[in-house]
């Protein structure tokens, strides 16, 4: 029997325009496909990633554009579509004034108080 | 006599940027010395920490020419524990993420390093008795 994983992803945008996607979420969408169990918790500014209609485009210097800027939200939207379970934050959130109505569909919230009993049900935790 | 235990490391971040690299290095020699095989998952930046090109310099302000400086690069750090867990008789499986290597042009590794991809790091999970992740922030 596979191991149960959590991932944390708590630090955010970090790299995010040069890798053009967010690292860990890209590397939990690979993990997820490779047959892992794992599900994806935000905490932190990370709740951010699933905050709907986030556009990173426009990036130029000199006659080189970006024409494939990170869509963060949509990567976020797409792990929930592949059935893994994306947990957000939900103090962190309110702290920063994201309303539930702002994220994309699939991603469930959890309050901080509950993370211990969340926590508990894994088998490896990856806080990232 | 108690079972040999397997650990994994995962860490991301590049040579000379901050203390995680020194204390995984830390870890992974501690791990090993303690009789546990190790599997390293490199990702991100970290790829550099064996790149084979890192070379030693004088130091001017020390007044030290390279030699006398002798100050070990990561890669230099990281054969020392490849060739102590060999000497033991432990395992040491260093891998590099191939897409984090390419996309940094660091993929003349030194030996005993070898590149992969995050199935491995999956593998890696599932065989060992834990797993640390230690992240860039």
């Amino acid at each position: 029997m596979s191991k149960k994983i959590l991932s944390i992803v708590e630090t955010a945008y970090r790299g995010t325009l040069e890798e053009q996607d967010d690292t860990v979420l890209w590397l939990n969408h690979v993990l997820n496909g490779a047959g892992a169990e794992v599900s994806v918790l935000l905490q932190g500014n990370a709740v951010n990633y699933a905050v709907k209609g986030q556009d990173a485009s426009g990036l130029a210097f000199g006659g080189r554009q970006q024409t494939q800027p990170p869509k963060l939200d949509r990567d976020v939207s797409t792990l929930a579509q592949k059935g893994v379970s994306v947990l957000f934050v939900e103090d962190d959130a309110t702290e920063r004034g994201i309303l539930l109505a702002d994220l994309v569909e699939g991603v469930e919230p959890i309050r901080r108080a509950a993370l211990p009993r969340l926590l508990a049900g894994y088998d490896q935790i990856f806080h990232w | 006599m108690s079972q040999r235990k397997t650990l994994t490391f995962s860490i991301t971040d590049p040579p000379y940027e901050d203390a995680r690299s020194t204390t995984a290095l830390r870890l992974i020699s501690l791990a090993i010395e303690r009789g546990c095989d190790v599997n390293v998952f490199a990702y991100e930046g970290a790829v550099a920490l064996p790149f084979a090109k890192q070379a030693p310099h004088a130091n001017a302000v020390h007044q030290r020419d390279a030699a006398e400086e002798n100050h070990p690069n990561p890669k230099d750090w990281i054969a020392a524990v490849l060739a102590d867990a060999a000497q033991r008789g432990r395992k040491l499986d260093w891998v590099n993420c191939g897409l984090c290597v390419d996309e940094r042009g660091v993929s003349e590794s030194i030996p005993g390093t070898r590149r992969g991809s995050p199935a491995d790091l999956l593998k890696f999970v599932e065989a060992s008795d834990n797993t640390l992740v230690i992240p860039t922030k």
